[in-house]
């Protein structure tokens, strides 16, 4: 596997753990992703995926184990054999290194396409506007929306509003993308659009770590594939082995069910 | 609609409706209602043509100075004690949402003293306040007679800022709470730390759904500024109240207050508008058809 050639990986879990008021979330969950490398999160509603892929983006804590980005503690500072939580302001900046997506776009409804990609650039990175412009203006091409530049969210599909969020998630230059089911509030007809800017950016490196219910592009895209359930990684390989011959019974269970449908 | 006697089933020849003309419903009520409202003002306006009210008199004190400073007064001190209390209130409600218990525990007894304590009694406890304070002190360096500072002014900026620091707190705590959770997290997934993602996302959308109960705290501050005469502070009513204790044409004189209150609140509400315009891009707007 390629996160043994890779020294240090992008993102490196071992041993994370996490609990909602007692029940289990999270369940020693350990995953390498090395960068350029598209790992595709497959299993059940309920198996963890969503929480911890919010884990590494921060939206959640975790209370077991441990999560490194580019070699970065996430969330703690060690001194000595203590731990200190970071600073609002450094998580901020951990986080920059992310960009996520989520189910419901969550574009911000009272700014248009080009305002909602420019923001991170111009408050966050301190970009000059006209300079954020023109970048956003390039990745609004890339998504294929280069004439809604001045609409607003409420005025677009849910297709174009999902890369809008993708747009607006690559302006702040992350080196890992999140996506967080990203066709699963949409519309049949709408995936495809939105997983053909997915496929693209894996093709020019883009390190992705993805949860999703689209299994043809787990197997297409992923270069590995993790099948969780019940907050534990059950199975985790090249997504060919994962989606074609899982050594699991219960993936082979899941898989079964979700090709059925 | 007209009932027909039995129900046909539609003929299904070639129709097209953007050829044919389309009768609506005369709108019988609408004209009931507008033919009542226009009986009641026409009454009215009778009432006060035929009473006792010399409209001569009301015009000659409409610009009268005293009576505009009155206006003045009560113009500032809406301004300033609105401008205190939505910033007190947007403190107020972003410390009851805090990780903070300190600060939650501050913010909910803030709103249950000021909202609780009426607020005649409040402006009298802020006049009176030397009673309990008799000097006041900034760490020893200098000290001041509290009587020489707490001004009926101060008294009535001090008991209505505070007042309206409660309610709006109140008001700005549900606009924030009407904005979705994931606008929040989508700005910190961009990296803005809370006091941005805040100030640009979420403040932003929370002051659409804010702005129409804002207003109408405003106006009824407004108001609520004539009870500050009660202290000695002398608002638009009040002054024209000292006109009419000398000449006695108190109809008259109550006008003229009637008409500058009217005027301010007419300002007020399409200054309202404008920003409801401003805070309204991007969203589909009420429920009107």
């Amino acid at each position: 596997m390629s996160a043994l050639s890779d020294p240090i990986p992008l993102v490196r879990a071992r041993g994370v753990g996490k609990s909602f008021h007692g029940s289990i979330a999270l369940d020693d969950v350990g995953i390498d992703v090395s960068r350029g490398e598209v790992v595709c999160i497959i299993g059940p509603s309920g198996s963890g995926k969503t929480t911890f892929l919010r884990c590494i983006n921060q939206l959640e804590t975790y209370d077991k184990g441990a999560i490194w980005l580019d070699g970065e503690l996430l969330g703690y500072r060690e001194m000595g054999d203590t731990l200190r939580p970071l600073s609002e302001r450094d998580i901020a900046r951990q986080r920059s290194k992310t960009g996520m997506v989520f189910q419901r776009f969550n574009l911000f409804p009272h700014l248009t396409a080009l305002q909602n990609i420019t923001e991170g650039p111009v408050r966050v990175l301190r970009q000059d506007r006209a300079r954020a412009e023109s970048s956003a203006m390039e990745l609004l091409k890339r998504v294929g929306l280069s004439g809604k530049a001045s609409a607003y969210p409420s005025e677009l599909s849910g297709g174009q509003q999902q890369r809008i969020a993708i747009a607006r998630a690559l302006a702040m230059q992350p080196q890992l993308m999140l996506f967080d089911e990203p066709t699963s509030a949409l519309d049949p007809e709408l995936v495809g659009e939105v997983l053909s800017v997915m496929r693209d950016l894996a093709g020019i490196g883009m390190t992705m770590l993805v949860v999703t219910h689209e299994m043809a592009f787990a197997r297409e895209v992923g270069d590995r594939v993790v099948f969780m359930d019940r907050g534990r990684v059950v199975e985790s390989g090249p997504a060919g082995q994962v989606m074609t011959s899982p050594k699991e019974e219960r993936t082979r269970n899941f898989l079964r069910l979700v090709s059925r449908a | 609609m007209s009932m027909s006697a039995s129900f046909h089933p539609v003929e299904q020849r070639g129709i097209d409706i953007s050829h044919m003309r389309v009768v609506r419903p005369i709108p019988y009520g609408r004209y009931l209602a507008v033919a009542l409202i226009l009986l009641a003002a026409a009454f009215i306006v009778k009432s006060f043509a035929e009473g006792q009210v010399d409209w001569s008199v009301t015009w000659q004190y409409m610009f009268w100075p005293n009576i505009l400073l009155g206006l003045v007064n009560t113009i500032w001190i809406s301004i300033l004690c609105m401008s205190i209390g939505i910033g007190i209130g947007l403190a107020c409600a972003l410390a009851r949402d805090s990780v903070n218990p300190v600060l939650r525990g501050a913010s909910i007894f803030y709103t249950w003293f000021f909202r609780g304590a009426p607020l005649i009694l409040q402006l009298l406890l802020w006049f009176n306040l030397a009673l309990i304070f008799p000097r006041m002190s900034l760490f020893g360096l200098f000290e001041v007679r509290t009587v020489d500072v707490i001004t009926p002014a101060v008294a009535a900026v001090l008991g209505f800022g505070l007042n309206a620091g409660a309610y709006a707190s109140e008001i700005i705590r549900a606009g924030l709470l009407g904005v979705d959770r994931g606008q929040f997290e989508a700005a910190k997934a961009i990296g803005m730390t809370n006091s941005i993602a805040l100030r640009r996302i979420v403040i932003p959308q929370a002051m659409r759904t804010v702005l129409p109960p804002l207003g109408n705290e405003f106006i009824s501050l407004i108001k609520m500024t004539s009870l500050a005469s009660i202290i000695g502070f002398s608002d638009l009513l009040r002054s024209v109240q000292n006109v009419y204790f000398i000449n006695t044409r108190i109809i008259e004189l109550l006008m003229v207050a009637t008409v500058w209150y009217l005027v301010v609140v007419t300002v007020l509400s399409i200054f309202q508008h404008r920003l409801e315009t401003r805070f309204g891009r991007g969203f589909a707007s009420g429920v009107r058809r």
